[in-house]
């Protein structure tokens, strides 16, 4: 087992919701588990994974989803089973668009 | 279209069956009650160990529920699963729920963890027993792909009753286990057919194993475990004696049979090679016809 963790600045930051779990530690897939943390407006991801020596591919994976999904004050653990990059890449935004879901977005509130 | 039971993970089960937005977890994954034995031995935990539980109601009644989960480690048990729906059921023994509803889908025993998931699956055997004797209901459920085998197998058949579709498979040694131990000749795991007429849903039905057989929805299971609460099966010395007496007859009726299709011929299906083509209704009316006579 490889544990890393990564953490992102400059996203927005949410109404704290219910912690949200996608995704099954089966052969080949993960799960991720979405908190609101108060973490000074920054995302965290800590990921444990089967398959190490990945960190690079890990680092490259994370920092995408932070692009297309900037969020704040959010805690993201991740238990891996070996999952390719695409199907990481996948969890990911359903975890973030389930926990998006109910949640409010501080900055669209006029 | 139909919301497969069969294909849906844990989650999706319990939230399907249970009343909409009713489902309140124990133990959810950001409590990270995590089995310290994968970590000792380096291999992936999974933030629920691989099993839900919580309390809700169906059709308003309040129940506690508990769904394993086939995808991680296939469904095996561990100590900290175990824990958790020993403690489930304790707590229907407190509070007195309409059911206890367990959602069944296991290996068995999850072997990484040796003594300590042997010791948590003896202890859930127990506990439904206990529950049961308190005169808590417990209602069992088998439908996903891996199945209901080993130490859960036997779980599943002390409950009070339980709901299969044809998918769904119940056993003690599993296809692969028998192979591995006796060899392909004695059984061969990649015969499908083979594998359903020994421990699928509609064989079981037929001996008598689950008193409900169901299409693989969701919302078919959910119906049949909401009409199995209406009723209560007996737990006394008498009902056990009954059991042992069926059990008998069993060995003394099938004992020589050594295929499922031999054991239906013996039931009265004249062409057993039919029954396996049959859909839900066909069949349940066709077996119903048969025990009448």
């Amino acid at each position: 087992m490889e544990r890393l963790e990564f953490r992102f600045i400059g996203g927005r930051a949410l109404e704290p919701a219910a912690a949200r779990l996608v995704g099954v530690v089966g052969s080949g897939n993960l799960e991720v588990l979405v908190e609101s943390a108060a973490l000074n407006g920054a995302c965290t991801v800590e990921v444990n994974t089967a398959a190490e020596g990945f960190g690079a591919i890990w680092n490259a994976v994370v920092t995408d989803f932070f692009a297309r999904h900037p969020l704040g004050d959010v805690r993201i653990s991740i238990n891996d089973n070996g999952a390719t990059p695409a199907i990481v890449s996948l969890r990911l935004d359903q975890a973030a668009e389930e926990f998006a879901a109910a949640v409010s977005v501080r900055d669209k509130q006029p | 279209m139909k919301h497969s039971f069969y294909e849906a993970s844990a989650r999706e089960r319990i939230e399907g069956i249970l009343d909409a937005a009713s489902f309140r977890e124990i133990l959810p994954p950001a409590e990270r009650v995590v089995s310290p034995h994968l970590q000792a031995l380096d291999l992936p935990a999974a933030f629920d160990d691989g099993v839900v539980i919580g309390s809700g109601t169906l059709d308003g009644e309040s129940v506690l529920v508990a769904a394993q989960e086939g995808e991680f480690m296939g469904g095996a048990v561990g100590e900290v699963q175990g824990a958790k729906l020993v403690g489930l059921l304790d707590r229907a023994v407190r509070d007195k729920p309409a059911a206890v509803i367990l959602l069944f889908e296991s290996g068995g025993v999850r072997l990484q963890e040796a003594n300590a998931g042997l010791i948590a699956v003896s202890e859930v055997m127990r506990a439904i027993l206990s529950a049961r004797s308190a005169g808590i209901s417990v209602l069992g459920a088998i439908g996903g792909q891996y199945g209901c085998f080993g130490g859960m197998g036997i779980a599943a058949r002390c409950c009070d009753s339980l709901v299969m579709s044809e998918e769904g498979r119940l056993g003690l040694s599993g296809p692969e286990v028998i192979e591995t131990a006796r060899g392909v000749e004695e059984f061969d795991s990649r015969d499908r057919g083979l594998v359903w007429r020994t421990v699928g849903g509609k064989h079981r039905y037929l001996l008598g194993d689950c008193s409900i057989l169901v299409d693989d929805g969701i919302a078919d299971f959910r119906e049949a475990l909401r009409r199995l609460m209406e009723s209560r099966a007996a737990f006394d010395l008498d009902a056990v004696l009954h059991e042992h007496d069926m059990l008998t007859r069993r060995i003394e009726q099938l004992g020589e049979c050594k295929d499922g299709a031999d054991i239906w011929r013996c039931l009265g299906w004249n062409d057993p090679t039919l029954l396996p083509m049959l859909d839900t209704n066909e069949f349940l009316q066709q077996a119903q016809s048969r025990a009448a006579r």
